[in-house]
């Protein structure tokens, strides 16, 4: 595009937000650079969409402040804060044709009618719609209709564009057309963009960053590879991605490496996630790929379940002899069969470091 | 699966009801066209006297075009009280919109005679409103409300008022909420998002609202008479006069095709003025 790039930055400062007694939004702080594609992640009630309600201006913060381009904005309504936003139904205007839609917040700002067409054309181009301008929003697939609303939303150069689970609503397909397309529009636009999401995939994959919620609290704020890598809790550990939990007791602490010994008998080292003292009951996580069969002695032993072979990977289910059971995945040979029940076996972790132990709750 | 067409269904089944409009509705109507034709009272001959007489009378015209402005006044006034209302009631939480429908609905449930006399308790000269002036100092007299014109359209507004709420409510429920939040994220203040997103998309309701309460108001015979009193004459007391104590049915019935021309043409005004507008809003 030719147009001078308006890439702001978006600070949240320490914004709390109750629902009468319940809190939705507890101190959460994102400091977003400007140009950046930023995921919001967690589950439903996690306080995620409050958040972007907030950002729109649509809901008043109890505590906090919303900071765009170094500027306070709470005080403005949504109206004057030059916000775009999708919503997961499009939200598009029904008696509109998709020309009107798009051209609708600029009409609002008092742009004249010759602007107006002229970029209401360079937008619909960007989404390569421009043969059905005149088409009303039903007579569109669901697909057309998201990229009329990010037209629409990006028509006005917002500084924040922001999407409420943008691909819920499309069939598993056309989902991957639009993440690398909305990727596309973004990096061309360079607007500053937040995603809410629940689908983890979906955040990892598209977004620079991951903010992980729960219950209102910012979980880890981070590189989509770090979040998976190095989560720094236990719920970022068991919600992105698989993973195995086992319970243990911390015997030994050095630095940042603690061992752990587990109730089939056995020593894991793994990463220590918080303060924990020796003698404490600890929970160890540890994804499924980075668990290996092995004949070593320091290996859990225990029998296969079942083996499921999916094409580029196997997962075995395994049932420790201390009871709690396991999923191994690896890469699967060619030509390579799963492991039949009732295999003896046993697992231990592939790769140090990739078990990370967390408090017991 | 593709149902089937309406017409492999046995049409047969509709005929007990088209007997019973043909016999109660089609054929009184044509009774009425051909009774509207007569000359004479005694129904001897035929011709278009009865026409010429209503509409070559000024006064005859004059009650006509007075019920016609009796029911635009009443529908304007019923639209503008009427949407606020139905404005608050979708907006309001679950218990409140219970206690608001149930208030809403209320004209309907009781008889169209007791609402119209307690119009007349509320506007007499010893009515509520002017005891209430008197005794606020407000006025020196009794204020002249009752038999009035402005009277009768209030009470009219009130009797014919859930006619245009019930529409205005489905229409304005039907509107998805994150129509009014994206409006106003693109820019649009209140009122743009109101003139621009919601008017048009109420449209239907408003249209079939104002349809009911101008139908209802201009017929309404018994809130017309008792609140208007003598001294004011619509068309149905007219109709009534003529054939009822004049026993002059040939021009009462004259009275009625006129009548419902004139509404016709009336709906027919309204809804090409509801489609322009439509159109002008998709535009």
């Amino acid at each position: 595009m030719t147009e001078s790039l308006t890439t702001q930055s978006l600070l949240l400062d320490r914004i709390t937000h109750r629902y009468g007694s319940s809190l939705a939004v507890d101190n959460v702080t994102l400091d977003i650079t400007g140009g950046e594609l930023v995921a919001l992640l967690g589950p439903s009630g996690c306080g995620k969409t409050t958040l972007l309600r907030i950002i729109a201006g649509f809901i008043n913060q109890g505590e906090g402040s919303v900071i765009i381009g170094g500027k306070a904005i709470d005080h403005l309504p949504p109206h004057q804060r030059t916000i775009g936003i999708v919503f997961q139904n499009y939200a598009l205007f029904p008696h509109m044709t998709v020309a009107d839609n798009v051209a609708y917040g600029l009409a609002a700002r008092g742009t004249d009618r010759a602007t107006q067409s002229a970029r209401v054309g360079e937008m619909l181009d960007l989404v390569k719609l421009s043969a059905m301008a005149d088409r009303y929003p039903r007579q569109l697939s669901g697909g057309q209709q998201q990229r009329v609303a990010l037209a629409r939303a990006l028509a006005v150069r917002p500084s924040i564009l922001l999407l409420d689970e943008p691909f819920a609503a499309l069939d598993k397909n056309l989902r991957l057309d639009m993440q690398i397309e909305i990727k596309r529009i973004q990096r061309m636009a360079g607007t500053t963009t937040i995603i809410v999401t629940h689908d983890q995939e979906e955040a990892l994959s598209m977004a620079d960053r991951v903010a992980v919620l729960s219950h209102g609290r910012l979980e880890q704020f981070a590189a989509a590879t770090e979040v998976y890598d190095k989560p720094q809790s236990y719920f970022v550990n068991t919600f992105v991605g698989a993973s195995n939990v086992l319970t243990g007791k911390l015997t030994d602490v050095r630095g940042t490496e603690g061992t752990v010994s587990l109730p089939g008998g056995g020593q894991w080292q793994g990463q220590l996630v918080g303060a924990l003292n020796p003698g404490a009951m600890v929970r160890i996580c540890i994804r499924p790929e980075h668990l290996a069969f092995s004949v070593d002695a320091d290996a859990l032993p225990g029998k296969i379940e079942i083996g499921l072979p999916l094409g580029a990977t196997i997962v075995h289910e395994v049932r420790l002899n201390g009871g709690a059971s396991l999923k191994v995945a690896g890469p699967r040979a060619m030509g390579a069969l799963a492991l039949p029940p009732g295999s003896d076996i046993a697992v231990k972790p592939a790769i140090s470091g990739a078990v990370r132990i967390y408090p017991d709750i | 699966m593709r149902s089937a067409p309406v017409t492999t269904y046995d049409l047969k089944l509709a005929l007990p009801l088209a007997g019973f409009f043909a016999l109660f509705f089609v054929a009184p109507l044509l009774i009425l066209i051909l009774v509207s034709f007569y000359t004479d009272t005694s129904l001897t001959q035929f011709g278009l006297v009865q026409y010429a007489r209503f509409l070559l009378d000024p006064f005859s015209l004059s009650v006509l075009v007075s019920t016609l402005w009796l029911g635009v006044k009443v529908t304007l006034l019923c639209l503008l009280l009427g949407f606020p209302l139905a404005w608050t009631f979708v907006r309001s939480p679950r218990l409140a919109q219970g206690v608001l429908m149930l208030i809403i609905v209320l004209p309907l449930l009781t008889s169209v005679v007791v609402r119209t006399f307690a119009w007349i308790v509320i506007l007499g000269r010893q009515g509520i409103v002017n005891n209430l002036l008197l005794s606020l100092g407000l006025a020196d007299t009794p204020l002249r409300l009752l038999y009035t014109d402005g009277g009768v359209v209030v009470a009219l507004a009130q009797v014919q008022m859930p006619l245009m709420v019930l529409p205005l409510i489905t229409a304005l429920s039907r509107i998805d909420p994150n129509l009014r939040d994206a409006s106003s994220a693109l820019g649009a203040g209140a009122w743009r998002s109101f003139i621009k997103v919601i008017l048009p998309l109420t449209l239907p309701g408003i249209m079939a609202g104002c349809l009911l309460t101008f139908a209802a108001a201009i017929t309404a015979f018994i809130t017309q008479s008792l609140v208007g009193g003598g001294q004011m004459l619509f068309m149905p007391m007219y109709l009534y006069q003529q054939s009822s104590t004049l026993s002059n049915w040939p021009f009462a019935a004259a009275i009625s095709i006129i009548f419902l021309v004139a509404v016709l043409g009336a709906v027919t005004l309204f809804n090409l003025l509801g489609r322009l507008s439509r159109g002008y809003a998709q535009g």
